[in-house]
């Protein structure tokens, strides 16, 4: 019983992705051919509100379920694997027009053809894993 | 029912987004999707050879019944929840597509040219969609998050790190879409 409060909440993600079309190739097209504002309101929106929440959080020492104080931790510190991984995460995105989450969401809606980008992903998790030590980070 | 079956506004999809992320926070968690990519290949039991996927991922299965929901919700809103009015782009947009050579949406989300059922005759189309995906799981493992772990949560958390990476997204994005989609179709 306890997993049910995360597959409501992924529910609502999935729902909210699909509808808004950010899980839509030709939004990410329109995006980065800057011919549409819609992309950008959505994910300027979600940081706004988001920062919002996350403020409210740490001012208040808000708890969690568990009643322990909510910890939102920092990212580690680096320069190179965040702008390589980030320039090449961004050729992807744009090629396929999918990041992870939409990979499921899509093909979770039924279409089959995004089990090719899902093994692409998976494949290219494990080929960072393999070489991992070599990569600057 | 049209405020639902239509596309749904940018404003109300970015505060539900963040209220996912603040939802999970709450439950005592951090918001990420790429993460469930390393908890499948761990899954395969490959830690034993590779010591990356060697970690705790029975601690991480909440985050994949979070995409088991999502892909419910996916399937859902497509199914339940749309009309033919959907992905109204931009008409310069579909001009420029069909130039390419690609298809208008009217109301589908994914051209048929790259991801119909027709593909599977297209050795180009298919090594596309998986050069694509190996760019996507390997740069958001090097980049240690992808579009929900550092553009919504890093980004709302203010994290420098994550700045780079998302400054790095867009950067590999133009490039893609300006400069190489244009000779791969």
């Amino acid at each position: 019983m306890k997993f049910i409060k995360y597959l409501l909440v992924g529910f609502l993600f999935g729902v909210v992705l699909t509808k808004s079309e950010a899980v839509s190739w030709y939004r990410i097209y329109e995006m980065f051919q800057f011919q549409s504002f819609h992309m950008y309101g959505i994910i300027m929106t979600a940081i706004l509100i988001g920062s919002l929440g996350i403020q409210i959080i740490k001012s208040k020492k808000i708890k969690d379920i568990n009643g322990e104080e909510i910890i939102v931790p920092d990212k580690e510190k680096g320069n190179i694997r965040y702008w390589i991984g980030g320039v090449l995460f961004g050729l992807g995105w744009a090629m396929v027009g999918t990041c992870p989450g939409p990979i499921f969401i899509l093909l979770g809606a039924g279409f089959l053809s995004i089990g090719v980008v899902l093994i692409g992903a998976v494949l290219g998790t494990f080929l960072y894993g393999v070489f991992k030590d070599k990569l600057p980070h | 029912m049209e405020i639902i079956t239509h596309t749904w506004h940018w404003s109300v999809a970015g505060f539900l987004i963040a209220a996912v992320m603040l939802l999970l926070n709450y439950f005592g968690k951090v918001f990420g999707m790429s993460s469930n990519l390393r908890s499948l290949c761990s899954m395969t039991g490959v830690g034993k050879k590779v010591s990356f996927f060697d970690w705790n991922w029975k601690s991480q299965i909440w985050n994949i019944i979070v995409v088991v929901g999502a892909m419910f919700g996916g399937f859902f809103a497509v199914h339940f929840l749309s009309d033919f009015s959907n992905v109204n782009l931009n008409p310069q947009t579909i001009i420029q597509l069909n130039g390419m050579g690609i298809d208008s949406p009217k109301g589908k989300l994914l051209p048929n040219v790259l991801f119909g059922n027709e593909i599977v005759q297209s050795p180009k189309m298919i090594m596309i969609l998986l050069i694509g995906g190996l760019l996507i799981g390997f740069g958001s493992r090097y980049a240690g998050g992808c579009t929900s772990g550092h553009a919504i949560a890093g980004m709302s958390n203010f994290q420098l790190p994550s700045l780079k990476a998302v400054v790095g997204f867009f950067i590999g994005g133009l490039i893609m879409s300006h400069f190489i989609l244009p000779l791969l179709f």
